[in-house]
């Protein structure tokens, strides 16, 4: 007799059905065919016949074909535990297909799992990246190890400060170049705003000053045209052409190589351009790149009268060089030491008083570190930057800690089976890796999102620190280089480790017998990892404590950052930087202009008051100098500033004592000065210092003066608003002998500001069409000073929230747990006759319990992580009772919350039910 | 187009294939092999379904809810799969059949056909 099962099975190898399927239709087909086989034999057909009869009946159609249109196709299940081989790689693939399976049968459990591990990676790597781009990342240029900054070991400077650095004079820089011997080559550097509009319009490159040898000590190889060599650097040079950055090639002149040749108008000079640099190079300031580089000897052409070039003191440089074969930084200090005596002696600015002059010949050369250049975006945010990625880091340990809750959970529910298995033979090791490889699956999706979210978030925070204004945006290169990807794939395998290990481990080591006799109930032998699941509640509620408090100390500081006593009135209050430099006013014509101008301003709708001041309160710039009381120098900086009548009304700082300047104030009257309350107690000793006078400690061979004060303000901030109140002495700005070719005019409207820009700019034009205006806010000006805050508490409240709510949830799956599993303990209680708000009671308590512990151990951690905060607050200390009590009460409000759900159900149990239940 | 004896044969049965077996097991369940010796029987010859487009039918019925398949063992018999026509099944065989008596009375008025 034929084998007729097998001829069918052979035809149904790919039909994908079940195997019990797959039996049914084997049986039931091969039936058929023995009675027909049969029924051939009985009408006398041959053995041979028959079976040749029923080939050609199975083959008749394509059996299998229809099968699989109409059967449903089965996928092959991977039994937990099985797998031949004792080698690592053999069943890893199965690992993975049955990880994989698990997770999508699970679509809730997953997202949970994917989104927080997503945040927690995607929120690290976003602060390392911008860690990396500004800390760590060399500069994108041959053999960076070998740069060096070379500058005076002490960064006090006294004269003209320029730029975001002004290490060195140009005189300094160039005895630097001309008397160094450990370095190849040097260069200098400095930055700088040129406004490339004419004809009143104001549209800002950012700009370099380097010297001739700055793109070939870099290495820098032009992509089109030619860059600056040493030869093209010397005196006199006038406006010889620029190199431009690759980004400012594209867009002004769309990348056509018909760009060299062009001319930009710099301040209103005309510059050839003639080169472009490569894309990736933005120049060795990092947190800047430039639009526009310039010979350090053209500075003179642009700058015309405020040119530092040849002024001693003023400083605005940057040096830095490449090290010799051989020579270290130790060595090349030693040599820049060995000569800054004599080198200071021929640089000392003649207009130095006595204390200047010595401090100056003390000051030491020494070569500093600059593989990854200079930055004062590092300078500002370093400290923060690190915080913030111990905030995330703690952030993820809280994610990583309800993951483990979940899989422990899971793994729990799995007991049983798995006990089975082990009995049946399978390896526990092997089991383990089954287990664990989820969690691998887990944290590699988490952090792929982790790596997007990254990119969104770190783009997002780049913006956001960008601020106003078209020149004070910053530029972070964020690259997802090795270094990145490392700390991301570094975070994934430390999550898996946390999440996953542990609960595989422990779901594993149970006695089989034990585990299958338990049938589920919540008894003792469970209660190790239900201690695991409670100690990670607590760790949550722990870290949660931290962060909750980081984010309302960081946001109640900026919060007296915003609404301290400035000393004046931030609000409507408009800047208007105007420069007249093309109309070549001189000198003694300028006050007056600046009068009708503010005359002009004053007589427009909508303005409420002007005034013109040189120094717009935390504008960015200043003037200080000492002052000489009865011949003595007093110690002390005093900030100064020249400004016209109606500058307290425009501003809002009230004049307590005395009189304000009035016409009166002219060139050839006596020299007065309104002084503020600091003045008055550290400089003069007294609170009424009306009718004392006092000089400036000038330069030697300028004109010292002597200033009367008549006029006492109230106490104001002036160039930072996070110090305490300095000294301040207000001079008529009709007493400036050099009065430059701009100008500051702060307009306070009665309404709002964006309507009179317009008025403003044209009665600037009626005034000289050749008048440059710039506007904006003097509130958002502040604003952007307060970055830093902002940052903080923006970030750190975030991340504070989504801890509590981490911890709320991990709170929430603990309770539900020890409710279920102690539902007979529950159900004998109500038997016995518990009250449900008892049970109720049980919860809460058992909830208390891990909030009271986390809490604790919270408190000991955050008065342990507080002073590395301090530095960063404003207005209050780390360990702040008030702050504590709140995240703590807070804290409470989230442990009621997650437990009220389990607690109500526990309340609500049938005790019959309860009992019945395994 | 002239069809053949076989395009006849496979066109009529396409759908008619259904109707057939509903019909088979109105009276009593019935197992494979005997509905296609019904089937051949009934028809002198002129119906043959092979063992390839039976079992998929049968099947295609099963899912669709119009008949139950179950395997029962008689004594001194191999096991076999009977099938049965159910409520769904007996209201389907009950449209089938009128469908069909209309489409035959149609062809009748159009070719003057007619049978005994």
């Amino acid at each position: 007799m034929p084998d007729f099962k097998k001829m069918v099975r052979d035809r149904l190898r790919d039909c994908g059905l079940s195997p019990m399927r797959e039996c049914e239709i084997v049986d039931e087909i091969s039936q058929h065919l023995r009675d027909r086989y049969e029924a051939q034999l009985s009408t006398g057909a041959t053995e041979d016949v028959a079976e040749r009869e029923i080939i050609e009946e199975l083959e008749g159609r394509d059996l299998a074909g229809d099968l699989r249109k109409i059967e449903e196709r089965w996928i092959d299940p991977v039994e937990l535990g099985t797998g031949e081989g004792s080698d690592i790689w053999s069943g890893l693939w199965q690992d993975l297909r049955y990880a994989t399976r698990t997770l999508r049968l699970n679509p809730g459990f997953t997202t949970a799992c994917v989104l927080s591990l997503a945040l927690g990676i995607g929120a690290n790597t976003a602060i390392f990246q911008l860690i990396d781009a500004v800390r760590m990342r060399v500069l994108p240029v041959a053999h960076p190890e070998e740069l060096a900054v070379i500058r005076p070991t002490d960064f006090h400077v006294t004269g003209r400060h320029h730029g975001r650095y002004g290490y060195v004079t140009n005189q300094m820089w160039e005895q630097i170049r001309a008397q160094q011997q450990g370095f190849s080559g040097v260069f200098a550097f400095g930055n700088e705003d040129f406004n490339l509009a004419t004809r009143g319009q104001v549209r800002y490159a950012q700009g370099l000053w380097v010297s001739g040898e700055f793109f070939d000590v870099l290495g820098i190889q032009p992509i089109l045209g030619r860059v600056f060599h040493r030869p093209d650097d010397r005196a006199g040079c006038g406006a010889p052409g620029t190199v431009i950055s690759y980004e400012f090639w594209q867009s002004e002149f769309g990348g056509q190589a018909s760009a060299i040749g062009k001319t930009l108008e710099l301040e209103g000079h005309s510059f050839a351009v003639l080169g472009v640099t490569p894309a990736n190079f933005h120049g060795v300031d990092v947190g800047h790149r430039f639009d526009v580089a310039v010979l350090i000897c053209s500075e003179p052409t642009i700058a015309g009268e405020s040119s530092l070039y040849v002024l001693p003191h003023g400083w605005w440089l940057v040096a830095m060089g490449r090290l010799k074969q051989g020579w270290t930084l130790d060595k090349a200090s030693a040599q820049l030491e060995a000569i800054s005596p004599g080198l200071m002696q021929e640089t000392l600015p003649p207009v130095y008083q006595a204390e200047a002059r010595k401090e100056y010949l003390q000051k030491k050369l020494a070569a500093y570190p600059g593989s990854t250049g200079v930055s004062n975006l590092r300078q500002q945010y370093e400290s923060p930057l690190w915080l913030l990625l111990a905030i995330t880091g703690l952030v993820l340990l809280i994610a990583c800690a309800n993951l483990a809750n979940l899989l422990l959970a899971r793994a729990s529910a799995r007991e049983k089976e798995i006990a089975v298995r082990i009995a049946l033979g399978a390896a526990r090791g092997r089991i383990v890796r089954q287990l664990f490889t989820e969690s691998i699956l887990l944290a590699l999706l988490g952090a792929t999102f982790g790596m997007v979210l990254a990119r969104l978030l770190s783009s997002f925070l780049v913006r956001y620190l960008s601020g106003e204004g078209d020149v004070r945006h910053i530029f972070v290169g964020l690259a997802t280089d090795w270094r990145v990807l490392g700390f991301t794939a570094g975070l994934a395998v430390l999550t898996c480790v946390l999440v996953g290990l542990a609960p595989a481990i422990k779901s594993t080591r149970m006695a089989p017998a034990l585990l299958m006799s338990l049938a589920g109930r919540g008894l003792t032998t469970t209660r190790e990892r239900f201690s695991l699941r409670r100690a990670l509640v607590v760790a949550q509620v722990a870290l949660s404590l931290v962060l909750v408090v980081s984010a309302l100390l960081f946001g109640e500081s900026l919060r007296k950052i915003l609404t301290l006593d400035s000393g004046f009135q931030r609000d409507g209050v408009l800047v208007m930087d105007i420069d007249y430099t093309r109309l070549n006013l001189p000198y003694d014509q300028r006050g007056p202009f600046r009068e009708r101008i503010v005359e002009r301003v004053r007589s427009l709708p909508g303005v409420q008051s002007a005034a013109e001041t040189t120094e717009v309160p935390l504008g960015g710039s200043y003037w200080n100098d000492e002052v000489v009381v009865n011949g003595e120098v007093k110690k002390g900086w005093v900030d100064m500033g020249h400004i016209t009548p109606g500058y307290f009304q425009t501003i809002g700082t009230p004049l307590l004592a005395g009189r304000n300047f009035n016409e009166r104030d002219t060139a050839s009257s006596p020299k007065v000065a309104i002084v503020n309350q600091e003045f008055a107690r550290k400089i003069m000793g007294t609170e009424n210092p009306m009718g004392r006078t006092f000089k400036i400690n000038v330069y030697r061979g300028q004109p010292q003066y002597e200033y009367e004060i008549v006029g006492l303000m109230a106490n104001a901030k002036y160039d930072d608003l996070r110090k305490a109140f300095d000294p301040i002495a207000f001079y008529p700005q009709l007493q400036d002998d050099r009065p430059d070719a701009n100008a500051e005019i702060i307009v306070r409207s009665s309404g709002l500001l964006e309507p009179i820009v317009g008025e403003l700019r044209q009665a600037m034009a009626d005034v000289n069409p050749e008048i440059a205006i710039d506007f904006h806010s003097l509130a958002a000006q502040i604003n952007d000073g307060l970055l830093k805050e902002r940052l903080l508490a923006i970030l750190s409240g975030f991340f504070g929230l989504l801890a509590a709510i981490l911890a709320t949830v991990g709170l929430y799956g603990v309770m539900a747990y020890m409710v279920a599993k102690r539902t007979n303990e529950i159900g004998i209680r109500m038997a016995v006759g518990a009250a449900p708000i008892q049970m109720i009671e049980l919860v809460l308590r058992e909830a208390g319990k891990l909030y009271g512990v986390g809490v604790a151990v919270g408190v000991v951690m955050t008065l342990v992580v507080g002073r590395w905060a301090a530095s960063l607050l404003f207005g209050l200390k780390p360990y702040n009772s008030a702050v504590l009590a709140t995240a703590c009460l807070g804290l409470a409000v989230v442990t009621v919350l997650a437990s009220a759900v389990p607690a109500r159900r526990a309340a609500k149990l049938q005790p019959m039910a309860a009992l019945r239940e395994e | 187009m002239a069809l053949t004896n076989a395009g006849f044969d496979r066109e009529l049965k396409k759908g008619s294939a259904e109707l057939l077996i509903l019909s088979l097991l109105q009276g009593r369940p019935r197992h494979g092999y005997e509905i296609s010796q019904l089937i051949e029987q009934r028809s002198a010859g002129t119906l043959k379904f092979n063992v390839a487009s039976l079992y998929p039918l049968l099947y295609r019925l099963e899912k669709r809810g119009w008949i139950e398949g179950q395997w029962v063992e008689k004594p001194g018999q191999r096991r076999r799969r009977y099938y049965r026509l159910i409520p769904a099944g007996k209201a389907m065989l009950k449209q089938q059949r009128r469908t069909w008596a209309e489409f035959v009375a149609a062809m009748q008025r159009i070719t003057g056909v007619s049978h005994a």
